[in-house]
């Protein structure tokens, strides 16, 4: 079974978000694979090791994302790419390189995250199912494949929903789905002697500029009153429910 | 500068979804003399009159074989039928299950740019300027489509609706969608929802952890919520030490609520916690440990044991609501 994950590098979501000049200081923050594509490589590793084939990432960015790639090779995927990321791409743009570099190659499954952890988007992956004009099941909770199509478990609002989706396809992932194996050391030996593909974007052909713009970053606002009500329990219920009403006005 | 404004409405058990009226408005925000029409996909012939009520133009019900329950691959293409036939400037739709997992692919289908989870929106000049949480709602930034159909989903419980307008009226019209190859295709929807009050678009918010202990624990709490007319949310780790279903969660993974009041019982205040709840307006904190990190993002704070302090909180507020 041919296997792709598409990959992001991100934060990691410990750290401290600092906005200087307009934007978000990334210099020195560790990044690490995207936790829910994390599962996805996961996924595709089992997947490999249940039915025999071979795994691939791929991921859209700068020199710095090839440490994620080469995570995800030390986990135990067979093959990476790394497309270079045009200035000011958006998902758009993402995803038009992505289709892009995947067509005429055969993938049976593709397996993405649900949702990244630093934009919170969750557009690439179904945008790229789009453009390869692949069926999708997002959200996965559990996955099972047999012969040409995958039942998958999907979180719609906490609710359960079981789909059979025909191969190919395009499954994202929930956290619930699986608990990523770490790199062996082994692993991590034979990950730094494999090679990563490198892609240019203009190599591509692709002609997707970005739809869309960020104008401007902020730090959140948090002028959270931060009062801590003492005495004993019956005071502190009672002082709270006063408070809520008179000074927060929300009862 | 008029811009024509199709808004995807939404059901759910039976009525429309508030941010389906939310997304009206925003559309109303947005139009600057361009008509916002509203879809319905599948079902909902009868809700045409309350969506017109808070403020759409027109509705337009699209029928088809297998449009009654959401698939990709069939509530896609319907909304492109309705796309191509009204040629909108603009598409919004609620940042909820079905508008995550819709969205990208209709926007993608029209090389369109797309904002997600959208919290607040205001025109400047000739744009659209977005505003939406990033780093798990530690920044925000504005955003902009620059150019062709725009698309936004946006989050429940931020924009404010319109209110109800009993006397406009509008037309309403149906379409019958082309038939579908529908690829995904579900067997089975296992609801986990108890009912109850709505979390995503509830007032108040009384959420437990870890810290509640047992299934028997979350009991206090949805006392307080009766009390308050509120719905109950968890923790992950709540939800994975089986005290409530999954369908109560809050987070990252879960749900992200946005209510005025949010009460966090037994909660620790781990980041994926706070991206689903820090943009709730006031936050009230009761946790036994004084260094818990939620007491840096709440308003107030009880250091104390949930099961002294939460059915105290109860009886003052029967007192104080008579209720
Ligand atoms: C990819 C990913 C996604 C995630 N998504 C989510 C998500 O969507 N939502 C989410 O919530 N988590 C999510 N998590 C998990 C998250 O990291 C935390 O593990 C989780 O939020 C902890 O839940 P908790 O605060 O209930 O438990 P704990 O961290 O164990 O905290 C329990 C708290 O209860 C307090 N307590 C105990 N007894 C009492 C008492 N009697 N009275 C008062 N206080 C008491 C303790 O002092 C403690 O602070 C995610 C994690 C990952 C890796």
């Amino acid at each position: 079974m041919e296997i792709l994950v598409l990959l992001k590098q991100t934060f990691d979501t410990e750290a401290k978000v600092t906005v200087k000049d307009g934007r978000i200081l990334d210099d020195d923050a560790t990044l690490v694979i995207n936790p829910y594509d994390e599962y996805a490589v996961e996924e595709g590793l089992k997947l490999r090791e249940a039915g025999g084939g071979t795994v691939t990432v791929v991921s859209v960015g700068g020199d710095r994302v090839e440490e994620a790639l080469r995570r995800a090779l030390a986990m135990g995927a067979d093959e990476a790419a790394l497309i270079e990321a045009p200035a000011g791409a958006d998902e758009f743009t993402t995803a038009s390189l992505l289709a892009a570099w995947a067509r005429g190659k055969q993938f049976d499954i593709v397996l993405a995250g649900n949702v990244s952890v630093d934009t919170g988007a969750g557009q690439t992956a179904l945008r790229f199912a789009e453009a390869m004009n692949l069926p999708h099941a997002a959200a996965a909770l559990k996955l099972e494949v047999a012969g040409n199509k995958a039942t998958v478990h999907r979180d719609a609002e906490g609710d359960t929903e079981v789909v059979e989706v025909p191969l190919p396809a395009l499954i994202t992932a929930q956290q619930g789905l699986n608990e990523p194996r770490y790199p062996s050391v082994p692993g991590i030996m034979k990950a730094k002697r494999k090679s990563i593909a490198r892609v240019g974007a203009a190599e591509l052909g692709v002609d997707a500029p970005a739809r869309t713009e960020v104008t401007s970053v902020f730090q959140a606002q948090q002028n959270r009153r931060n009062t801590i009500i003492k005495g004993s329990p019956a005071e502190q219920a009672k002082q709270l429910t006063e408070l809520l009403r008179g000074e927060a006005k929300v009862i | 500068m008029a811009r024509n404004v199709l808004v995807l409405a939404e059901i759910r058990n039976g009525a429309l979804r508030p941010v389906s009226f939310e997304c009206i408005a925003a559309g109303r925000t947005v139009a600057e003399g361009g008509t916002v029409t509203a879809a319905l996909i599948g079902e909902g012939a009868g809700f045409a009159d309350d969506l017109i009520h808070r403020g759409a133009d027109k509705v337009v019900t699209v029928t088809g074989d297998g449009l009654e329950s959401y698939t990709p691959d069939g509530w896609v293409g319907a909304l492109q039928s309705v796309c191509l036939e009204l040629k909108p400037d603009v598409v919004f739709l609620g940042h909820t299950g079905i508008g995550r997992d819709l969205a990208p692919r209709f926007a993608m289908r029209n090389t369109a740019g797309m904002v997600s989870d959208v919290t607040d929106l205001k025109l400047e000049g000739d744009q659209i300027l977005f505003t939406r949480p990033v780093y798990a709602g530690k920044a925000f930034v504005t955003q902009i489509v620059k150019q062709g159909l725009i698309v936004a989903t946006i989050r429940p419980n931020n924009l404010a609706a319109l209110p109800v307008d009993s006397v406009r009226s509008g037309n309403v019209s149906e379409m019958a969608a082309p038939a579908l190859d529908l690829r995904t295709v579900i067997k089975e929807i296992v609801r986990n929802t108890a009912g109850g009050v709505d979390l995503t678009s509830a007032k108040i918010v009384v959420s437990g952890g870890r810290g509640v202990k047992s299934a028997e624990g979350f009991k206090p709490l949805r006392e307080l919520a009766v009390v308050l007319g509120a719905a109950v949310g968890a923790s992950r780790a709540a939800a994975d030490a089986g005290y409530c279903d999954y369908a109560m969660q809050v987070g990252q993974t879960g749900k992200t609520v946005t209510p005025d009041l949010y009460i966090a019982c037994g909660i620790s205040g781990a980041i994926q916690h706070l991206a689903g709840m820090s943009a709730s307006k006031v936050i009230v904190a009761i946790n036994k440990d004084p260094e818990a990190p939620i007491f840096k993002v709440a308003d107030y704070g009880i250091v104390g044991d949930l099961f002294e302090v939460v059915p105290l909180l109860t009886q003052e507020f029967k007192t104080l609501l008579g209720r």
